[in-house]
């Protein structure tokens, strides 16, 4: 370890924000659940514990760029915080693979099976021996009633370059912030923001299209899917993307230095993240 | 093994506004950073818990005393039967592990307190929360979730009111275990003293680590199944419908997937506590500390691998069968490495029995025994016998109770002089295992007969010829249940006063401990600032 | 080995209306131990093991499982012995100096691999019978389950016969919460059925199994067949059964309020006599379809629904109508028109507990509970239904 001990680990005296966080979230997903259950104080509820939620975030945050910017981090809480971030993308990696777990497992196992392949040959002829659809499918008894199926080609392909394009772009921004160049820096980072944006735009034209020619969530298995798969996607580049113009205005005020600027290096290690689940979905869901 | 040589550099002892004590009235509570105060809200959480899942527990027995209906419902006893298992996994025995690692980590490590403070104390306030939402269902017309903590589709989707309020508390739940588990790994990695390498981490540490690479890895898939199961009942899609397309069976996949490592998630910081403690009061170096390590990863590993040996029942295609049976087969021989290693520590020690030893000895039996059933579940010809009947329930009882329970109370017990500065009643610590011991054999033992000769599990009434055995699991229930009351009163006790204990707490400390005996019982409120070094 | 197997279930074992010993004196720790421990000989046919079972498969179950547990048994004394040698004989107050070894390397490769070896050893014959019971080829009868809640369905594809098999009225009685029943005075209590399903001895025969709402699981510990039938798909499994008797079982997999309520009772019968029941059923099929075409009268129609609503009903919604507030609804016939009610009845409910049971009951059946539910438990509408306008509502 290369810390001696004239470098004292910062620890805060005492935290406000987390407490008003959680009652943020009961509120938020207490009111949704009401919601889901038809009663009616339920949206309510949950607007309520948003707007907790963002002050709290804007809250913690502010605390925290605030310390940040007065020098109370050193390379060792940095450490902390890359540690931290690192297995924070972690986690959310393996939220994908259960989603994709069962992308896989609908393709590979269930859907055979009802079709009447290896050990689901007497469910074929007893309960669905009507049933003839390969992938894409809603089901045996045809979900939806639709049977669109959501091609690479040509907005999943678009979108694949935009979220390409604007990895290279966080990319040099980092590069003019390392140089000490704001210039570059935060124009890539408006690039980067700006894209992003663009992406969740056209992915919601996309989904108004689907919807147009009927797929839908309740589209059976690959409607459920698709949409799952994407729009937990699409989430994540928004949040990417928010993180990123948070990161933009602080650039803009002159934040981070050549040496420290670990809060835009999470955000950009956020969206190199999406990125890379992206081209799964590009795989997977669009081309396979 | 880890000597301790004083602070780097005593004289740099200089303010940073670290030596601070802690915030006035009930406000220290809710706003702490301070690692011992978070470990101290999770112990008490997880005591506070362990009684109402224990109520819950109790409400089963007392329905099961007798054959017939005499006390609740069907559709509140499976509520009981859901909730306490909720209840005692996520709410008792994975708190109690966190609060553990919250108090001691950072002293044994020599940190100055845990990595990431705020977050530590989100993932704590989060609990109290989760569980308000999940208990409140409990309230509503139509009662609490009652498809078991499995949450089985499509039984679960009939779960009415309960269903969302559950699904976002597990999502709750699930994100102050991943805050808990990155802090961890953060404090682990980045906050040991200079010259603590990896390999001079007292086991505690180590297993602790591996677990928290386990919950990151597993809680978000978690999440991703309840996440399904609230689309398929709210929002139309098919996961989990043939009708649709998807299978039932998918989410079990999804849902084991976590369940197997979450089983260890709830064990290895108790091989941890054990590794500890047994050569503590053998006077003796743990025998074979670098395979513990390697145990450790290999069991950490295997558990992804074997998640399907929960549905051998489910008709898999035959290689799924014999994947998952070989595999989950293969788990014995780190688990027995390590038994072996403890039984090896002891060999030639010179043994005392304090209460904290008598639970670690205690555990090395009992978890056995219950580890000896579940190689008998693995095998997949036989468990289309024992499957879903009480013998699993004998089973994981035996691995959770005598074993996780256990390993966290001989936790407390070998660290509460330290906590507070008193030693406890050492007589009542012994009258405390004593009769824990002989009530849980009474209590779990007789389920492996009733479940061999035939009894489901999860069923509110039973034919006759279950009945003996059934009444002396409930008399055991309550024996084991009305004698954790003694664990509140040695922990107040000691809290309040008694013998004065040194830093080094026991002997045995000396040769074997970490870092922790080397501060005052009780510690500063600050452990280590500056660090120690470590030769 | 005791090569005879055993016929009787073992709820039979005991001598409908024997009292335990230990419900004299429930309150007692003490004395239950005391009895449990005096008894235990003489009670072997208690259970305290899994049944031998009657087919091949059963039993090469049974002794797997008895090589296992001695396995285990002899690892245990091991492990156990050398821990408790150490406990009496190394401890401080002896004054022993503590030995300070800490790793050896022959002694851990050794409790490595000899592990290793006794676990392939079990592996291989748990691999070959695995893949016996996989096999259902070369059947000689086909029989299709199906679980509902709460009740299994079978059905004879090859021999044109369906039936329920609900749980057996006197436990029915009995189960309610506070029955005032006591369950040592029923015969077979919880694992007794109206209906068994019949089936001929040294056959083989293969179950098609599936159901109709949530999981439940179909098991006869006798034969060692567990299988969990799953909405939407058919799992196979088979059993060729030694000899004649009753064999119970009991479902397996947790499918809501009742899943303790839902038993399997199996009459293995020799060959003419298998063949006798299926004529006997047979007929029996033709003369009930036929009673669908003529006019029913109101009070037979209403002893015939009190009995449907029994079986088919009152496990959710109640026997007095009243259901389970926010689980079950109470049948309020003010709420629905007839019509409504009979297309309730028919499709049931997509997505909630309400079956469809157009596809479980007879027209017969149907226009009598609902005659039932609309002229009493609570309600007294006047109205009735005839079988034929079911048939026509179908
Ligand atoms: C702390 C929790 C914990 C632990 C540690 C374990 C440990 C093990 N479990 Fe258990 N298990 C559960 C908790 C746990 N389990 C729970 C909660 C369930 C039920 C969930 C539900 O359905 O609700 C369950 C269910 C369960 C099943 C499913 C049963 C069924 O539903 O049909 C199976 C099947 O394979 C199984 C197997 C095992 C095995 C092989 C181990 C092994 O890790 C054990 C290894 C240990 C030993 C074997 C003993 C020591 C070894 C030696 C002394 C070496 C020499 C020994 C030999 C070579 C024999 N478990
Ligand atoms: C760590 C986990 C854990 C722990 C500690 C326990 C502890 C206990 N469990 Fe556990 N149990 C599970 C995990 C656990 N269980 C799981 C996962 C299931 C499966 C659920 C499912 O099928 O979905 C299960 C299921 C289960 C069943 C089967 C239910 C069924 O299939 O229907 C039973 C039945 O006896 C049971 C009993 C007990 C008892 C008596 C205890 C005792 O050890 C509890 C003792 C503690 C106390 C009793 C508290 C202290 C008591 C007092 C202070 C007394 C005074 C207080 C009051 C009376 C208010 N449990
Ligand atoms: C497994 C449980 C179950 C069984 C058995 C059952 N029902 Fe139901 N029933 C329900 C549920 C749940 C509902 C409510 C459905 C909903 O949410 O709309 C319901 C609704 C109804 C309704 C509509 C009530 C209303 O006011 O909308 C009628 C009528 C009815 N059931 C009749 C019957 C009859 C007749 C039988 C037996 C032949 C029967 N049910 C058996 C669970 C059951
Ligand atoms: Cu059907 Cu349990
Ligand atoms: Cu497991």
């Amino acid at each position: 370890m290369a810390h001696t001990a004239d470098n004292i680990y910062y620890v805060p005296h005492t935290a406000k924000w987390p407490l008003i966080g959680s009652v943020g979230l009961t509120l938020l997903l207490g009111g949704f659940a009401a919601y889901l259950n038809g009663a009616a104080v339920g949206a309510n509820l949950m607007w309520a514990g948003l707007a907790v939620m963002v002050v709290m975030l804007f809250g913690w945050f502010g605390t925290v760029v605030g310390e940040s910017e007065s020098g109370t981090y050193q390379s060792w809480e940095d450490k902390s915080f890359r540690i931290g971030m690192a297995w924070f993308i972690f986690s959310e990696v393996m939220f994908f693979a259960a989603f994709f777990g069962a992308l896989f497992y609908a393709r590979s196992l269930s859907v055979p099976w009802l079709l009447g392949e290896g050990s689901g040959a007497t469910t074929h002829q007893f309960l669905w021996s009507a049933y003839t659809e390969f992938w894409p499918t809603n089901g045996p008894e045809d979900w939806g009633d639709s049977d669109f199926h959501m091609g690479w080609w040509p907005l999943p392909f678009i979108n694949t370059v935009i979220l390409l394009t604007s990895g290279l772009t966080v990319t040099w921004a980092h590069h003019g912030i390392k140089d000490g160049k704001r210039g570059p820096f935060i124009l890539g980072l408006f690039l980067t923001v700006a894209l992003g944006f663009l992406f969740v735009f056209l992915q919601a034209v996309e989904y108004k299209e689907a919807y147009h020619e009927g797929l839908k969530l309740t589209s059976g298995i690959y409607g459920s899917t698709f949409f799952m798969l994407t729009g937990f996607h699409g989430l994540h580049v928004t949040l990417g993307a928010i993180m990123l113009t948070v990161m933009l205005f602080r650039a803009i005020r002159g934040h981070f230095t050549p040496e420290r600027h670990f809060a835009f290096e999470a955000a950009a290690w956020y969206w190199h993240f999406v990125d890379v689940v992206w081209l799964g979905l590009f795989l997977f869901v669009y081309i396979l | 093994m880890n000597a301790y040589t004083g602070t780097a550099d005593e004289h740099l002892d200089h303010d940073h506004g670290d030596h601070h004590g802690p915030a006035p009235g009930y406000l220290r509570w809710v706003t702490t950073t301070n690692h011992k105060d978070i470990g101290t809200l999770y112990l008490w959480f997880s005591l506070l818990m362990f009684f109402i899942g224990g109520a819950m527990a109790l409400i089963i027995r007392a329905e099961l005393f007798q054959p017939g209906l005499q006390i609740v419902d069907p559709h509140f006893f499976n509520q009981m039967t859901t909730m306490h298992a909720l209840v005692m996994i996520f709410g008792v025995v994975m708190p109690a592990f966190v609060g553990l690692a919250n108090w001691m980590l950072p002293m044994m490590v020599g940190a100055p307190d845990m990595a990431l403070p705020r977050m530590n104390n989100w993932s704590f306030w989060i609990l109290p929360f989760a569980f308000a939402l999940m208990l409140a269902t409990l309230f509503m017309e139509g009662g609490g979730p009652a498809a078991g903590w499995t949450l089985y589709p499509p039984l679960s989707l009939q779960g009415g009111d309960s269903l969302p309020f559950v699904i976002f508390s597990i999502h709750m739940l699930g994100a102050s275990s991943i805050m808990g588990a990155i802090n961890i790994i953060a404090t682990i990695m980045n906050l040991r003293a200079p010259g603590m390498t990896y390999m001079k981490m007292p086991l505690f540490v180590w297993t602790w680590f591996i677990t928290a690479y386990l919950l990151i890895a597993v809680m978000p898939v978690l999440a991703g199944a309840v996440t399904m199961l609230l689309t398929d009942a709210f929002f139309g899609t098919s996961f989990f419908n043939a009708a649709g397309g998807g299978d039932p069976v998918m989410f079990q996949h999804i849902f084991w997937f976590f369940g197997h490592p979450e089983v260890y998630i709830l064990i290895l910081p108790a091989f941890g506590l054990v590794s500890e403690i047994i050569p503590t009061f053998s006077r003796k170096p743990l025998f074979g500390y670098t395979s513990m390590v390697y145990a450790t990863s290999s069991i950490a590993f295997l558990s992804f691998i074997v998640w399907a040996h929960h549905m051998f029942t489910v008709g898999m295609p035959l290689v799924g069968e014999l994947f998952f049976m070989f595999t989950t087969m293969l788990i014995a021989v780190p688990t027995g490495v390590k038994v072996f290693n403890w039984v090896s520590t002891m060999w030639r020690g010179a043994m005392t029995f304090e209460t904290p030893m008598l639970f670690a000895l205690g555990f090395v039996v009992m978890f056995t025994i219950g580890g000896f059933s579940g190689l008998m579940l693995a095998m997949t010809p036989i468990d289309f016998q024992y499957h879903d009947t009480y013998f699993v329930v004998a089973h994981f009882h035996y691995v959770l109770v005598p074993g996780a329970v256990f390993g966290i109370i001989a936790g407390v017990y070998y660290w509460l002089p330290k906590w507070t500065g008193h030693h406890y009643n050492e007589t009542l610590g012994k009258w405390h295992f004593w009769l824990s011991t002989v009530f849980v054999n009474l209590l779990f033992f007789p389920m492996h007969f009733v479940g061999l000769a035939g009894m489901p599990r999860r069923i509110p009434d039973y034919a006759v010829q279950f009945a003996d055995f059934n009444a002396i699991a409930t008399l055991g229930a309550f024996g084991f249940g009305f004698a954790q009351i003694l664990l509140l009163v040695a922990v107040v006790q000691s809290i309040l006063g008694g013998a004065k204990a040194t830093g080094q707490v026991w002997d045995g400390t000396e040769i074997t401990g970490g870092l922790e005996w080397t501060l005052s019982s009780p510690p500063p409120y600050h452990s280590f600032s500056p660090q120690p070094v470590v030769k | 080995m005791n090569p005879q197997p055993s016929v009787q279930s073992p709820a039979a074992a005991r001598p409908a209306g024997a009292r335990s010993p230990l419900r004299a004196v429930p309150a007692s720790a003490g004395a239950a131990l005391w009895s449990f421990l005096l008894a235990t000989p003489a009670r072997a046919d208690w259970g305290l093991n899994l049944p031998r079972g009657v087919s091949e498969i059963s039993r090469e179950v049974y002794d797997m499982h008895m090589m296992v547990l001695y396995i285990c048994i002899v690892i245990g004394i091991v492990v156990f012995g050398a821990m408790f040698i150490s406990i009496l004989k190394h401890r401080k107050s002896l004054g022993v100096k503590p030995a300070t070894f800490s790793h050896s390397m022959t002694a851990e490769v050794i409790w490595t691999v000899i592990p290793f070896l006794i676990l392939v050893a079990m592996a291989i014959p748990a691999a070959k019978a695995l893949i016996k019971m996989e096999d259902a080829s070369g059947h000689e009868l086909t029989v299709k389950v199906t679980g509902h809640q709460w009740k299994w369905e079978y059905e004879y594809p090859g021999e044109g016969i369906r039936f329920f098999s609900n749980l057996g009225e006197a436990s029915r009685e009995a189960r309610a919460l506070n029955s005032g029943v006591d369950p040592f005075s029923v015969d077979n209590y919880l694992l007794e059925v109206d209906n068994p399903l019949v089936l001929p001895v040294g056959r083989k025969v293969r179950f098609l199994l599936t159901s109709s709402d949530v999981l439940h699981a179909w098991w006869v510990p006798d034969f060692a067949v567990k299988k969990d039938a799953i909405p939407g798909f058919i799992r196979e499994m088979w059993t060729v059964i030694d000899a004649p008797g009753t064999y119970r079982g009991q479902c397996a997999e947790l499918c809501g309020k009742d899943h303790g309520f839902m038993p399997i009772v199996v009459e293995a019968v020799a060959e003419d006599e298998f063949a006798a029941w299926v004529t006997a059923e047979q007929a029996a099929a033709a003369a009930e379809a036929g009673s669908a075409d003529r006019e029913w009268a109101f009070d037979e129609l209403m002893e015939r629904g009190q009995a449907v609503y029994n079986t088919a009903c009152l496990a959710c919604h109640q026997a007095d109508g009243q259901g389970i507030p926010g689980v079950f609804p109470a049948l309020d016939a003010g709420a629905l028109t007839l019509a409504e009610h009979l297309q309730t009845v028919l499709n049931g409910k997509p997505g909630t507990a309400m079956q469809a049971f157009g596809a479980q009951l007879s027209d017969v059946d149907i226009a009598a509970v609902v005659t039932f539910e609309r002229n009493a438990i609570g309600n007294d509408t006047g109205e009735a239904l005839q079988p034929m306008e079911v048939k026509a509502a179908r």
